[in-house]
């Protein structure tokens, strides 16, 4: 397999080096830009195949640079964010962005969702199946099994475990969540989805309370665990 | 009103004496009210008596020059009396000003003791143990080196829980913390902090009790898992290890009720108020806190327009509680789809 090529878009010296050492060193080809203006030039001549986005870039605000990008760059952009920043993320997320981190970051965890994030985007023909520890989910024919046994499933609670799972290791909004299953208008009425979520996480996990399937982003939203 | 006080004597007192309660009024006042009133009353009260006391009574008109020369003396007197006493008002406030001012100071060195210690360790951690891996590489051990990374890491993460520790702080004192409320699910939030701990629950068990068909309350997620991390957190880096803690969760009179309780050895009697305040810290307490992490509890409760209590409880160990009114959603008028 060709060494897959990611683009950083971050105005720190230290953390551009530290993201070149961690992604080299896991066999990914990095190419470098301290400037939004750079960045999109670079990205445009040379298109990557992620591009990893710090959003209080000095000449243009991450949230522009995304919408840049979004005119034309259809493959994962990943976000990086500061501390106590929920609105921004979540915006970036409703915006177009593939996931985010949060500095400071273990670059354990970047290197996971960069492979979940690129893996999305292989897989372009939808899979029909879905496997994940003892969990089965047939997209096809809509049915799902925990350690091969049938699980009850009402409708909403199939479409958000199905809406969860085709983006496993991706971080889906509120509001997206509640547009896509409980349709337009439902953008803002979160005790849907807390109430889903917690019946869908008594039929599927093993432990309700400490999930391995879905996973709480405070603040942000639920991510469906992609398998490693 | 003294003055109709004096009238309705006059036939038992003298003018002379109705002059020096007045005289005593105007200086009651000057310990109150400020220059102008004060210089405003001498006036008032010198004409008073003079058109009511001094004989011929209901005019201007004085009939001897001693009652004239009483009335000049008697304003001078009433107007540096005022003023004077006006001038005391103004030292005292100027001292009590300073007073403040060096309580401030006091609080601001207790900051700079605390934060200086609390940043300066883990960044002397982090430069000594780089130093080492940088310039002595050949002479360490993997194992050494093993150790030293460790100690960087352990360090990294402190000092990051002590500058988000201060920007939580600021967030609060700065007046502009705004709210994004949205329904929760409290269970979720209470398992979601104790998971987050799970390195240090081993030692801590913490226990979480949640009364059935909880509701859904409307509060800022992220906010109140900053609270409950906190109290959590703090319970487990002061009390003995293997102690238990217990979180509960229930929803009691229209309020959302959270208790945290631990079975540690509580907090000194007289303690429990101040606890809360900034930069507090047990005298003999264990570094690695800062003496924000309880401030914060009650600052993000309180922009909740909740109050956080905490009690010593009789068979040992403490119990903070948290009680916020806020809108509830109950899960049951939604299930049909």
């Amino acid at each position: 397999m060709n060494k897959a090529e990611i683009l950083v878009i971050d105005d720190e010296a230290e953390m551009l080096r530290l993201l070149e050492i961690t992604l080299e060193s896991n066999d990914f080809k990095v190419t470098k830009a301290m400037r939004a203006k750079e960045g999109l030039i670079l990205a445009a001549n040379h298109p990557p195949d992620l591009i990893i986005l710090d959003l209080g870039l000095p000449d243009e605000h991450g949230h522009v640079v995304l919408e840049k990008l979004r005119e034309w760059y259809s493959k994962p952009v990943i976000i990086l964010s500061v501390q106590n920043n929920e609105a921004d993320i979540v915006k970036a997320l409703d915006n177009g962005a593939n996931d985010y981190l949060v500095k400071p970051f273990r670059t354990g965890e970047l290197l996971a969702r960069i492979r979940s994030a690129l893996r999305g985007t292989s897989a372009d023909q939808m899979e029909e199946q879905i496997e994940n520890n003892g969990l089965h989910i047939n997209l096809e024919l809509r049915v799902v099994k925990k350690n091969n046994e049938t699980v009850k499933l009402t409708t909403t609670e199939y479409s958000l475990l199905a809406l969860l799972a085709k983006n496993g290791g991706k971080v889906l909004t509120h509001h997206y969540l509640l547009q896509q299953v409980w349709g337009p208008g439902f953008q803002d009425q979160t005790q849907y989805l807390r109430v889903f979520i917690a019946q869908l996480r008594k039929k599927i996990e093993d432990d309700p309370n400490n999930p391995d399937f879905i996973i709480t982003e405070s603040g942000v939203g639920y991510r469906f665990t992609g398998k490693e | 009103m003294v003055a109709c006080v004096c009238y309705a004597l006059s036939d038992y007192i003298g003018y002379h004496v109705t002059a020096l309660l007045l005289l005593v009024t105007v200086s009651f006042i000057a310990m109150f009210c400020d220059i102008f009133p004060v210089l405003l009353a001498a006036i008032l009260s010198a004409l008073i008596w003079d058109v009511f006391f001094i004989p011929p009574r209901f005019s201007f008109t004085i009939a001897s020059p001693e009652d004239a020369l009483l009335l000049a003396l008697y304003f001078f007197i009433a107007s540096v009396n005022g003023a004077l006493t006006y001038k005391i008002r103004q030292v005292e406030k100027v001292a009590l000003k300073k007073e403040e001012k060096e309580n401030t100071l006091k609080l601001y060195n207790t900051l700079l003791n605390s934060l200086s210690h609390e940043l300066k360790t883990p960044i002397a951690t982090i430069i000594g143990s780089t130093d080492n891996l940088l310039t002595h590489s050949s002479k360490l051990t993997e194992e050494n080196k093993k150790e030293l990374l460790s100690e960087i890491s352990k360090a990294s993460i402190r000092l990051n829980r002590q500058v988000e520790n201060l920007l939580n702080m600021s967030r609060i004192e700065s007046g502009f913390l705004q709210l994004k409320k949205d329904w929760v699910d409290v269970s979720e939030l209470i398992y979601d902090v104790v998971n987050r701990l799970k390195d240090y629950t081993k030692e801590h068990p913490v226990g979480i009790i949640i009364k059935d068909g909880l509701p859904l309350f409307k509060l800022d997620y992220v906010i109140m898992e900053q609270v409950l991390y906190n109290l959590v957190y703090n319970a487990i880096i002061y009390i003995p290890k293997y102690c238990v803690i217990s979180v509960r969760a229930s929803f009691l009179n229209g309020r959302l009720v959270i208790d945290v309780e631990d079975s540690g050895a509580g907090f000194p009697p007289g303690e429990t108020e101040r606890v809360f305040d900034k930069f507090y810290r047990l005298k003999d307490s264990k570094t690695g806190g800062t003496g924000l992490g309880l401030s914060i509890v009650k600052g993000f409760v309180e922009s909740h327009n909740g109050t956080v209590q905490l009690e010593n409880m009789p068979e040992g160990g403490a119990k903070f509680t948290i009680e916020i009114e806020t809108e509830v959603s109950f899960p049951s008028s939604l299930k049909n789809e």
